[in-house]
């Protein structure tokens, strides 16, 4: 804009004569508000976790206090609940991601072909990402997966099994499928639109090619899906990372650490053993971790994008 | 190379009949064009026709074999789409080889296959470009390249050039013509656009609300249309009819009592019409000729210079216009009074349920 101000000879006449200089102040001014806003927002929490990480620091204990320099990281490092609780982050998401993308998939193709009550049908598959993840946590552990009282149980029951209870038999494994529950309706939704818009000639071109139902999937539908599909895939594992409220609400974390992830693992660390100290270095590997998966991720949509 | 045979066709979609009963016969190696306005069921029928679309009732014989319920990709069809429908994530190589590859031929035949193809079509260059990279024209040559490599019996093209640029349209429909020749194959060819129709097609079938009006070859549509419609859609810029009173006929001809009072003597048979019914005389724009005094005068309300013809849109006291097309060259001006010489023998009379009277002499080119 300061080039055109420049430039254009008539605004030079009636226009204040601003020097260069004086524009990107100006510019600069008015960007300052929501700079420091979000300099304030993300990056003081994080230079001072980053502080606390560093410090014996434990609410309990007002005696233990001052620099701890690495120690926190190393007693972190070399807890097996960490390593554990790392491993337990990464099946969650790759889970959740595999079923919600694979089921997500299908869902789509489905839904995208005509049958009666489709519109009902669409709405039903959506509405699981309007409830609230406590709620549908809850839901599944009380009304769903009880083992005295559960629908799946009174099921199992009908047919002259023994109920599973669910949650202290697999707990990760149900975590996984409730939190699956919930990102269906997102993969569906984003990869129905996605289908809907594939060009109907190009099936039609395919059907003419002698490409059946599978073949025009595997080779028409699915490429086209292609960005949808990572652009999913990247949504969900940036929220997936920090899956808490089921968690909490169903196994908190246990039994033992058989469903704690990291921000479990950080979460009990400062608040359930008042250890900040070692939160915060928790929260720290947590930061670095998810970078890493960020960079991986927005390279290969960017990628994905570009093509 | 093959026969297509439709034999009372119908296509009903809820309640509606789309398609109401054609019945067509389709020669080997012959380019039939179906034209129609738009919504007249031309695509539908092809579509019928490609397996891409049910067929209500009535029969679909290719070589003889009725073939109503054989999957698309079975029928030995190939259609190239208006969009073109090429895959967009595979290079022009992998778009003409996924129809052979479904088919199961093995890899070598398929490379000779291809590469002999895009050879004919110039399209070497492109092999391992993606469709997104190429210019609508090598779009439409890879769409026809991937009808090619499979070898069909039949060759559906829906609207293939309608989303090129005049001059690329003109251009295309030459190669097209030649490439028809050079593989000697079954074409069947939707359009609506007349020039397309008329520059390629061995057979025009033209179709309105889903009924064919007439099927001949392209100057026999021009010079005999059976009715009205057909005469009004062939032909631009399209025939000029006013209404007359036909006053009897003969073996030679028959007269007519044109609003002005002058008669004309048109050399068509009019079995059984009775004295006094009205009739509709039409003649195309190329066939008026301009004089400058006379009988049948107007007034010149605007004038179409395109070089080589001009149009003239001349008013006629009883408020129609008639379009005249003259050598380019014509002084007429604007807003001048000019008259009308209609030759007898290039008139068509067309009877009060729109058929046209059969003519005294076949045109020697519309045989």
């Amino acid at each position: 804009m300061q080039a055109v101000l420049e430039h254009s000879p008539s605004a030079g006449a009636t226009a204040p004569n601003q020097t260069k200089t004086g524009g990107k102040r100006t510019g600069l001014l008015l960007l300052s508000p929501s700079v420091l806003l979000l300099l304030a927002w993300s990056l003081v929490p994080f230079v001072m976790t980053l502080w606390y990480s560093t410090q014996n620091y434990n609410l309990v204990d007002p005696t233990l206090h001052g620099f701890a320099g690495i120690d926190n990281y190393r007693y972190l490092l070399t807890d097996p609940d960490f390593l554990h609780s790392l491993l337990n982050t990464f099946v969650l998401v790759a889970g959740v991601l595999l079923i919600s993308v694979g089921g997500g998939t299908l869902l789509a193709v489905l839904y995208d072909q005509e049958f009666f009550g489709r519109g009902i049908a669409r709405i039903l598959v959506i509405s699981p990402f309007f409830i609230m993840p406590t709620v549908s946590a809850l839901l599944w552990k009380n009304l769903m997966l009880h083992p005295i009282y559960g629908v799946y149980s009174a099921m199992m029951r009908a047919v002259g099994l023994t109920p599973i209870d669910w949650l202290a038999r697999f707990p990760l494994l149900t975590i996984m499928m409730i939190v699956a529950w919930e990102w269906l309706p997102f993969a569906v939704l984003i990869l129905l639109t996605a289908v809907q818009s594939l060009d109907g000639e190009q099936r039609e071109a395919a059907r003419m090619d002698g490409a059946g139902p599978i073949a025009r999937f595997r080779y028409i539908i699915l490429p086209h899906l292609g960005r949808a599909i990572s652009v999913v895939v990247m949504i969900e594992t940036i929220y997936l990372l920090t899956i808490f409220a089921e968690i909490s609400v169903t196994t908190a974390g246990g039994p033992g650490v058989a469903s704690t992830n990291l921000a479990y693992l950080i979460y009990s660390r400062a608040l359930l053993q008042f250890d900040v100290g070692g939160a915060s270095a928790g929260g720290v590997i947590a930061i670095i971790f998810a970078n890493i998966v960020a960079i991986f991720l927005v390279r290969a949509v960017a990628r994905n994008l570009e093509a | 190379m093959a026969t297509v045979e439709l034999k009372n066709l119908r296509k009903t979609y809820l309640t509606e009949e789309i398609i109401k009963g054609i019945s067509l016969s389709i020669q080997e190696r012959e380019f039939v064009v179906f034209v129609g306005p738009s919504g007249c069921g031309k695509s539908t029928l092809l579509r019928m026709i490609a397996g891409l679309e049910d067929i209500t009732s009535g029969d679909l014989l290719i070589d003889g074999q009725r073939i109503n319920d054989v999957e698309p990709g079975k029928r030995g069809l190939a259609m190239v789409f208006q969009s073109y429908a090429l895959y967009p994530h595979m290079n022009v190589y992998r778009n003409m080889e996924f129809g052979l590859k479904l088919a199961g031929m093995p890899e070598a035949e398929r490379r000779a296959k291809i590469e002999h193809v895009a050879r004919t079509l110039q399209l070497e260059p492109y092999l391992h470009h993606k469709p997104g990279q190429l210019s609508g024209g090598q779009r439409q040559r890879v769409a026809i390249g991937r009808a090619i490599v499979r070898s069909p019996k039949v060759f559906l093209f829906d609207e293939p050039l309608s989303n090129l640029d005049a001059a690329l349209r003109g251009q295309m429909r030459v190669e097209l013509s030649a490439l028809h020749r050079k593989l000697d194959a079954t074409t069947i060819y939707v359009t609506h656009d007349q020039v397309e129709a008329m520059t390629m097609a061995d057979k025009i079938v033209v179709l309105q609300k889903g009924v064919v009006e007439q099927i001949g070859s392209p100057l026999e549509l021009y010079h005999h249309p059976r009715n009205l419609f057909v005469a009004r859609f062939i032909g631009s810029p399209p025939m000029n009819f006013f209404p007359a009173i036909f006053q009897g006929g003969d073996s030679a001809g028959s007269s007519v009592q044109l609003r002005d009072g002058s008669t004309l003597y048109v050399p068509v048979t009019s079995p059984g019409l009775l004295p006094g019914t009205k009739v509709t005389v039409g003649i195309r724009p190329e066939h008026v000729e301009l004089t400058s005094s006379g009988p049948n005068s107007g007034v010149v309300e605007v004038i179409e210079r395109l070089g080589a013809i001009t149009l003239v849109h001349v008013r006629m006291p009883e408020g129609e216009i008639i379009v005249v097309q003259t050598d380019g060259a014509v002084l007429t001006e604007v807003e001048t009074r000019v008259s009308l010489t209609l030759p007898p023998k290039n008139c068509h009379l067309f009877a009060p349920d729109g058929l046209a009277f059969e003519a005294c002499h076949r045109h020697p080119l519309a045989a």
